[in-house]
């Protein structure tokens, strides 16, 4: 019984989503474009595929993976835990007594960003788009090492405590200069993948995690340094979508073959 | 009808390996790094279900619904030719998934509780919520503006870099001015404001004008809509907070 009612929650927020879209979309196809929709039954369909399937998604995490994904991100963040590795009390801990939520943060920065489904809409879209010459899962996989390395560098400097202004200004200088040597083709599609890797699945989790540091280190303050690891893992996302072209490039031009 | 359910099977499997990354890794650290036990192994399989099953249903409906809805429309404006209506779609578009995206309400929520811990808003919760409030409209305002800019930029076929490397700038020299507590709500708030429902659409948006615009290839001009509207509600944020 507490399901269905959990169901029907997710359902209900799900809708609120999706109904904005729903009438903007036909409120002009109506008014202005004044023509109707093409396969409207089949686009219709479409939609309730899409509010179905996002409400079970939802639904889902939130009955299985969520729960334990935040339990498991303030037990790797409590100093118990962290001290039993350091095994003295001393007032400062060292940054690298953390090494377990850094490694934490990357796993679950890669493996939530697998599975966001606006990322795979995207693949998608950028494999028909390119003729195949992007694919599905090269795109995935270098935008999940991005999301990967940036959780984890954001983590790192909630322990330490350096401004976070250094670092995301230090990495657009880095997109900057990276989208001159970049192919011209990759780079709106490396621009967008930073905004497109955050959402369902990671945002819930990385939050959790950042709190977690925020309150556990001391100095830290959960309401100021809880914040920025979202930026980071929409900016180095571009870093690795720029990478992973520029490395296709060079290895087709090198001759070297998948076999 | 055999057919039907052997692609769903397939697909079915297909989310389960999307999925299996994160069960690995939660199972790892629960079991060998945290030492403790799996507390309700049932209910989590259960739900790991859930999310495949969803995840294949929501694949389906966007190669039903959302894609081609997105890409009729830019053919239907392209061939109407009126960019006013175009430009206006665009920032309706832009701000009403933005308004009412959940994410966003959460965060615009802890950066009130931030703004009347600073002392930059009296405590209270009228002037709270009117602060929440004011950031959520300001940055659904950014998303709109943001699609109008990039629906421009595919009509115009303005190279995207210049564009971006120039908001970068901007943000850059706002970060100069901005106060300090708000510098960590812009920066996130340009990773919350695209919702799963809002990227497919508004990238078979893109990618459906700058194929139906003589010219424009669809990979060179199609993509970036998503970028331009990470990028603006950082600025406005950061505005927001020093007018505020």
């Amino acid at each position: 019984m507490e399901w269905l009612s959990g169901f029907a929650d997710t359902l209900w927020s799900t809708l609120d989503d999706v109904l904005p879209i729903a009438l903007v979309i036909f409120g002009f196809q109506l008014f202005v474009l004044r023509r109707p929709v093409p396969n409207l039954r089949r686009v219709l369909t479409g939609f309730f595929y899409v509010l179905l399937g996002l409400t079970l998604f939802l639904q889902g995490l939130e009955q299985a993976l969520f729960p334990l994904g935040r339990l498991m991100a303030e037990q790797l963040t409590n100093p118990a835990f962290i001290l039993e590795g350091a095994r003295q009390l001393t007032a400062a801990v060292h940054w690298s007594e953390y090494y377990w939520v850094f490694i934490f943060a990357f796993a679950i920065g890669f493996s939530t960003t697998v599975a966001e489904p606006s990322l795979i809409a995207v693949a998608i879209k950028a494999h028909k788009v390119s003729g195949g010459a992007i694919g599905v899962w090269g795109l995935r996989i270098a935008v999940a090492i991005g999301v990967a390395f940036g959780i984890a560098l954001g983590a790192w400097r909630i322990v330490t405590g350096y401004p976070l202004q250094y670092f995301i200004i230090s990495g657009y200088v880095f997109v900057i200069i990276q989208t001159y040597f970049a192919p011209r083709m990759i780079v709106p599609l490396a621009y967008d993948s930073g905004g497109v890797t955050t959402s369902t699945v990671t945002v819930p989790l990385v939050a959790a995690l950042g709190l977690g540091l925020a309150e556990s280190v001391p100095g830290r303050s959960p309401l100021l340094d809880g914040f920025g690891l979202i930026a980071f893992a929409s900016l180095f996302p571009i870093i690795s979508v720029m990478a992973y072209a520029q490395i296709s490039e060079f290895r087709a031009r090198h001759g070297v073959r998948d076999k | 009808m055999w057919h039907a359910f052997l692609a769903l099977g397939r697909s079915l499997l297909d989310s389960l390996r999307d999925l299996a990354p994160i069960i690995i890794v939660i199972a790892f650290f629960q079991l060998a790094v945290l030492q403790q036990p799996i507390p309700d192994l049932a209910g989590l399989l259960g739900g790991t279900l859930l999310v495949a099953l969803g995840l294949t249903f929501f694949i389906y409906g966007l190669d039903m619904g959302l894609f081609p809805i997105g890409e009729s429309m830019a053919q239907a404006f392209a061939q109407k030719g009126s960019v006013f209506w175009l430009l206006v779609f665009a920032f309706t578009l832009g701000f009403s998934t933005t308004i009412a995206e959940p994410a966003l309400i959460a965060v615009a929520d802890e950066a009130a509780e931030i703004a009347a811990e600073g002392g930059m808003i009296e405590t209270g919760n009228e002037s709270m919520e009117r602060y929440a409030f004011g950031l959520r409209l300001t940055v659904a305002l950014s998303v709109g503006l943001a699609i109008v800019i990039g629906v421009l930029r595919i009509l115009k076929g303005w190279p995207i870099h210049y564009l971006i490397i120039g908001g970068y700038l901007g943000i850059v020299i706002m970060t100069g001015f901005a106060p300090e507590t708000i510098i960590g709500i812009a920066y996130d708030s340009g990773g919350v404001t695209t919702s799963t429902i809002t990227v497919p659409l508004v990238t078979a948006l893109g990618v459906g004008l700058a194929s139906s615009i003589r010219g424009r290839n669809p990979m060179v001009d199609g993509f970036g809509l998503i970028a331009f509207a990470s990028l603006t509600p950082m600025i406005f944020v950061m505005a927001y907070g020093m007018i505020i």
